[in-house]
């Protein structure tokens, strides 16, 4: 097989999307979004519960997608809970230069170490925007909820 | 022994594969088996010589000058317009519009058609399997004229319930807007019946001919349809041409949907008046390399037995049908009778864009996603589907590369 397919469907990436973490709804959501990929129609729904210090204290996310966007979606609400919106949105900006194959040295490495299993995107230029969708949609529920696309 | 039965000679797809050089360029080292040609299909050197030997021997605006090249120009463009009009089977030359593309086809009867003649509350029946392109503009007419789409269901196989969609016609149906082909089941729908039926009760028809032109033999005098849309680039054409076929008494009822230079008869600070079909409709400088591109396209298809490639892609896509039935984790979504080459499923547990992406590794170019046609996909309960298209170059050796792949992609992802 093709090492770079073998790298982007590695086994942590097929274990997220069989069994994302996070996976379901939260009831006492304090922002959420709706994401949407026109491209192939997937769509997910984040919801996330900051508390006053603006820290992520809890995050779920609904949807059907391709192995990458569920894998990047159960991926990502792992890493964040806990973290603040700033610490979140940091995290998104290295996630980006990551699966689009730039500079992602911004990364702590501790983070740069378990966002690796996403880095064989970066290979599948045309796969970026499924991998990208959920950090969109959490991104757009902690500003306020417009609905996001994948961009 | 027996007499000879009557000889049908069987199309090579081998010898017209060569005349298509792309077919014969890798992709990751492994040979391309293209089957997105429901989303565009290749062009053979013929197409492309045409097009080049025109722009470099007698290029120049049309409808124009007085010049030289302007008349070899608006010759070989008036020429492109006739070998359409035998294409399609159509009666007249006029009634052949160049438009940029299926979609431009249909938004020019959407405005210069019904928008005028669409009083709130009215209908406009089309059917579940619609291409967006056949979707979007009536969705116009709803938004910005109170136009009311009438949906009709396809069975669960696919195929299209005549009954139903005559049911469907009532006293404020203004048009009937179907598919010929779907694009993504490949049913082919009984255009001349529903034709007659919508006549029967006065409303007229238009057929998105994009994916019919190119896998059923159309005559559009003998469907007696009164519209017919039609696309350059998925007949082995360029891209940035379409068709529009209409009745000659619709079009020149209808009235322009851009405003340009050709399209116009005088034009003073005062008033316009306006060309005859098809000028009126053709505003602007056309798409004549294009053009001179699709009549080579079209000559390419008819310099075959048009019978036999069609045979032909009915054995591939019975060879497929048959060769997925050994994966028990695939589900087909659409099997009508007598479908065209268009095979679409479901796998279990795999997204279309993961098998997409594996199989697009082992050099097999398929469509996933949902085809523009997000309402049949609600319909068979999926958010995408895979789709493989196969066309007149395809062969049963590059269906077992798909079958194979496929095998290949249920052992990563499953």
């Amino acid at each position: 097989m093709d090492d770079t397919l073998r790298e982007l469907y590695q086994e942590v990436i097929l274990d997220h999307s069989k069994h994302p973490r996070h996976f379901g709804k939260l009831d006492d959501a304090t922002n959420t979004a709706q994401g949407h990929n026109p491209l192939c129609g997937d769509r997910v729904t984040m919801y996330l519960k900051v508390d006053a210090d603006d820290r992520i204290q809890d995050i779920a996310f609904e949807g059907k997608g391709c192995a990458i966007s569920q894998a990047s979606a159960s991926l990502m609400t792992d890493m964040i809970v806990g973290r603040t919106v700033a610490e979140a949105e940091k995290l998104m900006g290295g996630f980006l230069h990551l699966v689009k194959g730039e500079d992602a040295s911004g990364l702590d490495p501790d983070d740069r170490e378990r966002l690796d299993v996403m880095a064989g995107v970066s290979a599948f230029p045309m796969r970026v925007k499924c991998a990208t969708l959920a950090w969109h949609t959490m991104k757009s529920a902690l500003e306020g909820g417009a609905a996001a696309e994948a961009v | 022994m027996t007499a000879q039965s009557p000889v049908t000679a069987a199309f090579d797809p081998l010898a017209a594969r060569a005349d298509f050089e792309i077919l014969a360029k890798p992709v990751y080292g492994k040979p391309l088996v293209y089957l997105d040609n429901g989303a565009s299909a290749q062009k053979p050197r013929q197409v492309l010589d045409a097009m080049r030997d025109f722009a470099s021997t007698d290029y120049a605006n049309v409808h124009r000058g007085v010049h030289y090249l302007s008349g070899r120009a608006t010759d070989a463009y008036e020429a492109a317009r006739r070998t359409v009009q035998k294409f399609l089977g159509a009666a007249h030359e006029d009634e052949i519009v160049f438009t940029k593309g299926g979609t431009e086809a249909i938004n020019l009867v959407a405005y210069g058609y019904l928008a005028p003649r669409i009083q709130p509350g009215d209908e406009i029946v089309l059917t579940v399997m619609e291409h967006h392109s056949n979707i979007v503009p009536w969705h116009f007419l709803r938004e910005r004229a109170g136009a009311v789409l009438k949906w009709v269901d396809v069975r669960d196989d696919g195929s299209l319930d005549v009954e139903a969609l005559e049911a469907a016609i009532g006293p404020k149906t203004k048009l009937v807007a179907l598919t010929h082909i779907s694009n993504v089941l490949g049913t082919v729908t009984p255009l001349k019946e529903i034709v007659a039926r919508a006549h029967a009760k006065g409303v007229p028809v238009l057929a998105d001919g994009c994916q019919g032109a190119v896998h059923e033999i159309v005559d559009v005098k003998a469907l007696d349809v009164d519209f017919y849309a039609i696309t350059g680039h998925k007949l082995y054409g360029p891209t940035g041409i379409g068709v529009l076929y209409g009745k000659r008494a619709l079009l020149k009822q209808m009235r322009p949907f851009n405003g340009g230079g050709e399209m116009i008869r005088e034009v003073t600070r005062d008033v316009v008046t306006y060309a005859d079909p098809p000028a009126r409709f053709e505003a602007g400088t056309p798409p004549i390399v294009e053009s001179v591109g699709l009549a080579a396209a079209l000559d390419y298809m008819n310099s075959f037995d048009r019978a036999a490639i069609r045979a032909h892609e009915h054995d591939l896509l019975a060879y497929a049908r048959e060769g997925v039935r050994q994966f028990n984790w695939l589900r087909v979504i659409g099997d009508a009778p007598g479908k065209a080459s268009i095979l679409s499923f479901e796998a279990d547990g795999m997204h279309a864009h993961d098998l997409a992406t594996i199989l697009d590794r082992e050099g097999v170019a398929v469509r996933a996603g949902h085809h523009c046609a997000q309402p049949l996909m609600e319909r068979f309960g999926v958010v995408s589907t895979t789709r493989a298209s196969f066309a007149l170059y395809n062969t049963r050796a590059e269906v077992d590369v798909l079958l194979e792949a496929l095998a290949r992609a249920r052992k990563i992802l499953g």
